[in-house]
C-alpha cells in the first residue's frame, strides 16, 4: 500500500521515480516544505536561478536539447506570475515541462492571502493542462499524470499548484505502473489509408516540397533520420521552419534553407510554385505563410500533425494525417518502398530551384569598415562547427541572422523562442542546455537589448561553473524594431535605441565571467578563438554595423513572391493596412 | 476563411465534472474569438463524474471545425459532438416569463399562454409567472407577444439538446 510520507516527500519521491535529475527553481514561503525535502536528498539536483522566468526558460533549454521533460519549482504569487512568460513560451513552441508552484494553504485560498494568486486561473490558457492539488493523496498520481501529458501528444507545459498544507500533510505514495488517462489519448499512428493516399500524391508530383517544422524535433532524433530517408526516396526539396532547423543538415543538397519572413528566396519561391506540399510537423504560422490568399496557390497540400487543431486553422489542406510525424514518415517510407516507387523526374523543378538559388538571398556585401553582423555569425559558425555546438538565441535580428548563417546539422542543437518570440530566452536556455550536456560548447547568440532581459542569470552560470558563452551582436539598437521603423514608419526610430548600455566586459567580470570586446573585423577571429579557448563562461561584446537590416524579408501582409532581397527594394513607409499587421 | 457565411451549430460536450472545467471551455471560446449564443451545463452521470455542456455557437464551417478540434484537445473533455452535423436531434429551452397587468391585458396574457402551452407557476392579483418551453423560436415568439401585455422580466435556460433515436452520442 506504499509508504506514508509528507506531501513534500511525495513530490521529491515521484520526481525521482520519474527519472528527474535536474530541477530549476527559486524558493519562497509557499514551497518551503518541498525545498526542505530537496535538502534532505541527493538524487535530484536543484539549480537556483535569479528570476522565475529564467527557471522556465532554462527548463525549456534543458528539455529541447535533451528530449527530456524540464522541471520547474517556484513559489506562489509572484513566483508563479513570473513564470507565466516561460510557460506561455513553452506552450507556443510545444516544449514538455512540468511546473510546480507553491500555493497558500487551502484554508486561505480565496482570501487575498500574502503571496496568493489564482495560479490555475492565470495559467489555464497558457498551459497544456493544470492542476490544483487539494489532497496529499492525489499528489503522486497527479505528478505522474502531469509528466505523461507534458511529454505525450503535442508536448507542452503542465502546471501543478500545490497548497502549503498539502505539502505538509501525510499520505501513502506508490509508484504507479503505466499511465493511461480516461479522456486524454494522443494518437500516435497515422491512418494507413490516408498515408497510402499521401504516398501516391507524392509519387505523382512533379514539383513536390517537404515543409518541415518543430514537430520533427519533438518526435525524437529518429524522426530527423526518417526525414532524411524520405527526402532521399522522393528526391523532393526540403525547407524547414525556424523551429525545425537541424532536422536536415544545412549542407544537404536538397535543403533549401529556412522559409518564411526571413527565409531563403529559393525556399519561399519553391513553396509558392510547388504542386505538392507535404507539411511535416509544422503549423502554417503567419511568419511562414505570408499573405494567406497568395500562399502556395497551385499546390495540393498534405498536413501531418499530432494535433488535430492544427489542421485547416489558417490554410485549407487536401489531406490531413493525424499522428506522430516520425511514426507517419516511417509508414510512408514502408508504403513507398513496398509499392516500388522511385523518385520522379524532377529535372525541370530542380532547374527552377537552381535559378532561385543563384540569387544567393542570404548573401551580403561588405561596405565600409564596420563588421557586418552576418559576417560575425558566419565566422562564429566556421570556427566552432567542429565542436558541434548547441546554439540558443534571444529574439530579433540576431536570431534571424543566426538562423540564416549558422549551419545546423543535427536536431536538438538549436534553441530559440519561435512562437512567442520572448526576448531574454537565450541565456537561461543556454544554461539549461549546458546542464544537460556539461561537456558541450553552448553559445547564446544574443542582441545587446535582449540579453538585458534576463542578464541576472550570469550569476547562475557562475554559481554552477557552467561554461556557457554569450555572443552579443551589439548594434546599439533593438535592431528588428528599428528595421521595421525604417521600412514601415518612415525611419522614425521611436524608443528603439539602446541607450545607456552597460560596459559588458566589466559586467561579465563583476559576475566572475571573462569579458571580451570585438571592436571590428580585425578582432573577430581572435575574439571568437579566445572565447572558445576559455574554459569558463565568456561574454563577448561584438560591435557590429549599427544600421544593417535583416534580409531577405517578406514584408508583413505580402506574399512569398514579394520578397525584399536587399536594401534596394525597401519601401520606406507602409500603407495603413500593412502597418496594422504584426 | 472567416468571410464564409456563418452557420448556427449546437454542440454537446461531455466533460469531467471538476472545478475549472467550465472556465476552460468558456475561456477557450473567448480567447480564440468564437461566439457563444447559449450555454448550459449540468452533471448528468450517476456517479457525478461527468457533466454535459450544450453550446450553441455560430461561425463559418471551418471555424466550427476548429472549435470542435480545440475543444477535443482539452484534457478533461471526454467527447465533443456537433449535433447539427450529427443529424436529427431535439433542441429545447425553457423560460420563466413575468407579466404584470390588470383587466383585459391580464385576460389576454392568460389566453396567449394557453395557446403556447405556457403554464402559470406563480400568480398574484396583478401578475403571472409563466413557464414556457420549446424551441428557441417558440420561446422568442412567446416573449415578443408578452411585451404587448405587460412583460416585466425573463429568465431563460439556454438550449439543451439530444440526438433522436435509440443511440447515445
Amino acid at each position: 500500500m506504499g509508504t506514508e510520507m509528507t506531501g513534500a516527500e511525495i513530490v521529491v519521491q515521484a520526481l525521482t521515480d520519474l527519472g528527474v535529475e535536474v530541477v530549476f527553481g527559486y524558493p519562497g514561503g509557499a514551497v518551503l516544505p518541498i525545498y526542505d525535502a530537496l535538502f534532505q536528498q541527493n538524487r535530484i539536483r536543484h539549480i537556483l536561478v535569479r528570476h522565475e522566468q529564467a527557471a522556465v526558460h532554462a527548463a525549456e533549454g534543458y528539455a529541447r536539447s535533451s528530449g527530456k521533460v524540464g522541471v520547474v519549482l517556484v513559489t506562489s504569487g509572484p513566483g508563479a506570475t513570473n513564470a507565466v512568460t516561460g510557460i506561455t513560451d513553452a506552450l507556443m513552441d510545444s516544449i514538455p515541462l512540468v511546473v510546480l508552484t507553491g500555493q497558500v494553504p487551502t484554508h486561505l485560498i480565496g482570501t487575498d492571502a500574502f503571496q496568493e494568486c489564482d495560479t490555475v486561473g492565470i495559467t489555464r490558457h497558457c498551459s497544456k493542462h493544470n492542476y490544483l492539488v487539494q489532497e496529499t493523496a492525489r499528489l503522486g498520481p497527479v505528478l505522474h499524470e502531469a509528466f505523461y501529458i507534458a511529454r505525450s501528444g503535442r508536448p507542452g507545459p503542465v502546471v501543478i499548484d500545490i497548497p502549503k498544507d498539502v505539502q505538509i500533510m501525510k499520505a501513502r505514495y506508490t509508484k504507479p505502473g503505466t499511465i493511461s488517462h480516461k479522456t486524454y489519448k494522443p494518437q500516435v499512428k497515422g491512418d494507413l489509408a490516408a498515408i497510402e493516399a499521401a504516398v501516391e500524391m507524392l509519387a505523382a508530383a512533379e514539383r513536390p516540397i517537404l515543409y518541415t517544422g518543430g514537430g520533427v524535433i519533438n518526435s525524437g532524433p529518429v524522426a530527423s533520420q526518417l526525414l532524411r530517408e524520405l527526402a532521399k526516396a522522393t528526391g523532393a526539396p526540403v525547407t524547414s521552419t525556424l523551429m525545425g532547423l537541424g532536422s536536415v543538415p544545412d549542407d544537404h543538397p536538397q535543403f533549401l534553407g529556412m522559409l518564411g519572413m526571413h527565409g531563403s528566396y529559393e525556399a519561399n519561391m519553391a513553396m509558392n510554385k510547388c504542386d505538392l506540399m507535404l507539411c511535416l510537423g509544422a503549423r502554417f504560422d503567419d511568419r511562414v505563410t505570408g499573405r494567406l490568399d497568395a500562399f502556395s496557390p497551385t499546390s495540393r497540400k498534405i498536413h501531418v500533425d499530432i494535433d488535430r487543431s492544427s489542421f485547416n486553422k489558417t490554410v485549407r489542406v487536401d489531406l490531413a494525417i493525424q499522428g506522430d510525424v516520425g511514426s507517419v514518415m516511417e509508414d510512408m517510407l514502408k508504403v513507398w518502398r513496398a509499392r516500388g516507387h522511385r523518385a520522379a523526374d524532377q529535372k525541370a523543378w530542380w532547374e527552377q530551384i537552381k535559378g532561385w538559388r543563384a540569387r544567393n538571398s542570404f548573401g551580403f556585401e561588405q561596405k565600409g569598415e564596420a563588421l557586418l553582423p552576418q559576417k560575425a555569425i558566419q565566422r562564429l559558425y566556421e570556427m566552432t562547427k567542429a565542436r558541434k555546438p548547441i546554439i540558443s538565441t534571444e529574439v530579433g535580428q540576431h536570431q534571424m541572422w543566426a538562423a540564416q548563417h549558422f549551419g545546423f546539422h543535427e536536431p536538438n542543437k538549436w534553441l530559440t523562442s519561435g512562437g512567442l518570440g520572448t526576448m531574454g530566452y537565450g541565456l537561461p536556455a543556454a544554461i539549461g542546455a549546458q546542464l544537460a550536456y556539461p561537456g558541450a560548447l553552448v553559445i547564446d547568440i544574443a542582441g545587446e537589448a535582449s540579453i538585458q532581459m534576463n542578464i541576472q542569470e550570469l550569476g547562475t552560470a557562475t554559481q554552477y561553473r557552467l561554461p556557457v558563452k554569450v555572443f552579443i551582436i551589439n548594434n546599439e539598437y533593438m535592431g528588428m524594431v528599428r528595421q521595421w521603423q525604417e521600412l514601415n514608419h518612415g525611419g522614425r526610430y521611436s524608443e528603439s535605441y539602446s541607450d545607456s548600455l552597460p560596459d559588458f566586459v566589466k559586467l561579465a567580470e563583476a559576475y566572475g565571467w571573462k569579458g571580451i570586446t570585438i571592436e571590428g573585423p580585425d578582432d573577430l577571429d581572435a575574439g571568437i578563438q579566445a572565447m572558445i579557448d576559455h574554459p569558463g563562461p565568456v561574454m563577448v561584446d561584438c560591435r557590429v554595423a549599427k544600421l544593417a537590416n535583416c534580409f531577405p524579408m517578406i514584408p508583413s501582409g505580402a506574399s512569398h513572391t514579394d520578397m525584399i532581397l536587399s536594401a534596394a527594394d525597401e519601401r520606406g513607409e507602409a500603407d495603413d493596412d500593412a502597418k496594422g499587421l504584426v | 476563411m472567416k468571410h464564409l457565411p456563418s452557420e448556427r451549430h449546437t454542440l454537446s460536450i461531455l466533460v469531467d465534472n471538476e472545478a475549472g472545467v467550465l472556465a476552460r471551455i468558456v475561456g477557450l471560446f473567448s480567447a480564440r474569438g468564437y461566439n457563444i449564443e447559449s450555454l448550459t451545463v449540468a452533471d448528468v452521470s450517476d456517479d457525478h463524474a461527468v457533466s454535459r455542456i450544450t453550446v450553441v455557437t455560430n461561425g463559418p464551417p471551418p471555424v466550427i471545425d476548429q472549435i470542435m478540434a480545440q475543444l477535443d484537445r482539452l484534457v478533461p473533455v471526454h467527447k465533443v459532438v456537433d449535433l447539427t452535423d450529427w443529424g436529427p436531434h431535439v433542441e429545447r429551452e425553457m423560460a420563466l416569463v413575468k407579466v404584470a397587468g390588470t383587466g383585459d391585458k391580464r385576460v389576454e396574457a392568460l389566453r396567449l399562454a394557453d395557446i403556447f402551452r405556457a403554464r402559470p407557476v406563480d400568480t398574484s392579483t396583478a401578475s403571472f409567472v409563466f413557464e414556457v418551453s420549446g424551441s428557441s423560436e417558440k420561446v422568442n415568439q412567446f416573449i415578443a407577444l408578452m411585451r404587448e401585455v405587460g412583460l416585466v422580466e425573463v429568465a431563460r435556460t439556454g438550449v439543451v439538446a439530444i440526438a433522436r433515436g435509440a443511440e447515445a452520442v
